[in-house]
């Protein structure tokens, strides 16, 4: 694997107000990497993505990127009003604002919807209101919107967030079928067994790195129980790390 | 029985003439810009900024100056204001709008009441009269209009991103900042030059409501964009004439239209809806 590296983050400190919420964070991200951020709510990730992206300013340290380096953001679903009246080719289309005034979408930009929305498998909701759209179709649509700016690399947060098991597998294989065809990826999530546990590389974050390695390295019960300030098992299934969470609350009338 | 005679009536009035023309050109106005104050949830801020403008009105009457560069002066710096507070997500739009506006009403009832012939004035700012239109507002209504609409068509695309999604827009290369303040400023220019007709007190309700009953026709965004203003303009241009008619005041008698549009609208649309449901219950 290249070790270009395309985001390097050295001693990053992020407040709110006077709250620290990011504390001397180092990480780097190389050309080719598929790495996911993890943490429990309020540790940091959507802010360290916010820094990234230069929608959060850094109090401390340094965040330095390629130069010319494109970035493809996919925020969190939950934040899309899907009541707002525009398509799917609108949505991906409205990504190339800079640079043209023409309002219309161009038939070579129609062309160009239609393959990216055919390479994410959902070619046929171009001219569809978004609200119209699956669970999976809206996380491909963003994805799309994304892709669209050919980028060198994927920023997304939290894209398993509230979605059923059937759209996590199939954001989980669109996913490792974009790395394999060489794409730089960079995700939080808070889903250790169902996405966190199959990607090459985990960070847990809690306002600082508590640990950076493959899921073998990091889901260990002593880092998820730094980084969750909670004791949590891990146990091996099918070759894989499966974290399991001891926080089991006593019920009424159980045990009876 | 009004009789086809009557209808003109109106027409051979050079102050209806002026007054209509400014109302329809202000009703598309108005429905244009107020497709994004419908979007962004900024429905308010047409509230405040308008009232915000009084008191530049007030404070250019009093000074001396001319009354569309005062006020347009101050409407533009309290939507700069506005959106400045708003940011501070401590206080968020709606207290932002509710100081700054409302200061800035308070300034010009306060100077009107000490320098000016109050309560004739206030009255015709407030509510609009058509008595007052001349050739320079037919002019100033026409360039705002003509200028909002190259804006919309050149920065379509930003103006439409940077509103459904500010956040992936801006890392998107879309100067989101920029595009508000530009925004701010055309539907401060817009109040400016219609106020007089509408009134202060009424046009925000020509902002909201046309761009309201238009998103419940359709859910493509450049079909609002034709929509909304054909609303705007037609209401305007019927409620004028009958406000001469039944001689009521027309700013009132235009914004009754508008809602009694939306009212229709909306019982349409709810029971096309309900249809809709009924039908792909029996699948």
């Amino acid at each position: 694997m290249s070790t270009e590296s395309l985001i390097n983050c050295e001693h990053v400190s992020c407040t709110y107000g006077n709250a620290a919420v990011l504390d001397d964070v180092y990480m780097q991200v190389n050309r080719g990497e598929f790495v996911g951020v993890v943490g429990p709510s309020g540790s940091g990730k959507t802010t360290l993505l916010k820094a990234i992206l230069g929608t959060h300013p850094v109090a401390h340290g340094s965040i330095t990127m390629q130069p010319k380096l494109t970035l493809g953001y996919v925020p969190q679903v939950e934040t899309v009003d899907w009541y707002f009246p525009v398509t799917v080719e609108e949505v991906i289309v409205m990504t190339r604002s800079k640079g043209t005034w023409w309002p219309r979408i161009t038939q070579a930009e129609r062309k160009a919807v239609r393959d990216v929305l055919d390479r994410l498998g959902i070619g046929e909701v171009a001219n569809r209101h978004i609200r119209e759209l699956s669970g999976g179709q809206q996380q491909r649509v963003f994805l799309a919107r994304a892709m669209f700016r050919n980028p060198d690399i994927l920023i997304m947060d939290e894209p398993t967030s509230g979605v059923d098991v059937r759209t996590r597998h199939e954001v989980l294989h669109l996913l490792a079928d974009l790395h394999a065809d060489g794409l730089t990826i960079l995700l939080t999530t808070h889903d250790l067994n169902g996405l966190a546990a199959h990607l090459p590389r985990l960070v847990c974050l809690n306002k600082r790195v508590i640990a950076d390695g493959n899921p073998r390295e990091v889901l260990t019960p002593s880092v998820l129980e730094a980084t969750y300030g909670a004791p949590m098992e891990v146990l091996e299934h099918g070759g894989m790390p499966l974290v399991v969470d001891h926080g089991r609350v006593q019920m009424r009338g159980e045990g009876k | 029985m009004i009789l086809a005679f009557d209808l003109f009536e109106p027409y051979g009035f050079q102050f209806f003439q002026h007054g209509i023309i400014v109302a329809t050109i202000a009703g598309a106005l108005c429905g244009l810009l107020g497709v994004f104050v419908v979007l962004r949830g900024m429905s308010y801020i047409g509230h405040g900024l308008s009232h915000a403008v009084f008191g530049g009105a007030a404070a250019s009457a009093v000074i001396g100056i001319n009354f569309f560069i005062g006020a347009g002066i101050w409407g533009i710096i309290s939507g700069v204001l506005i959106a400045r507070v708003a940011r501070r997500r401590v206080l968020g739009a709606d207290a932002a709008i509710g100081v700054v506006t409302t200061a800035s009403f308070a300034l010009g009832l306060a100077l009107m009441n000490r320098y000016g012939q109050a309560s004739k004035s206030i009255e015709a700012v407030l509510f609009g009269s058509v008595l007052g239109v001349k050739v320079a507002d037919i002019v100033a209504v026409s360039l705002v209009a003509v200028f909002a609409l190259a804006v919309i068509v050149v920065w379509y695309r930003k103006l439409l991103f940077s509103t459904f999604d500010p956040d992936v827009a801006q890392v998107s290369g879309v100067n989101v900042s920029v595009v508000e303040v530009v925004l701010l400023s055309l539907l401060s220019l817009t109040i400016l030059v219609t106020m007089r007709v509408i009134g202060t007190l009424l046009i925000s309700a020509l902002l909201v409501i046309p761009a309201a009953a238009a998103r419940m026709t359709t859910n493509s965004f450049s079909k609002l964009l034709w929509i909304s203003p054909l609303i705007g303009a037609v209401t305007c241009f019927v409620g004028m004439n009958l406000s001469y008619h039944l001689d009521t005041s027309a700013s009132a008698t235009i914004i009754l239209l508008d809602a009694l549009v939306f009212i229709v609208v909306y019982t349409v649309a709810g029971t096309r809806n309900r249809m809709k449901m009924a039908s792909l219950g029996h699948v």
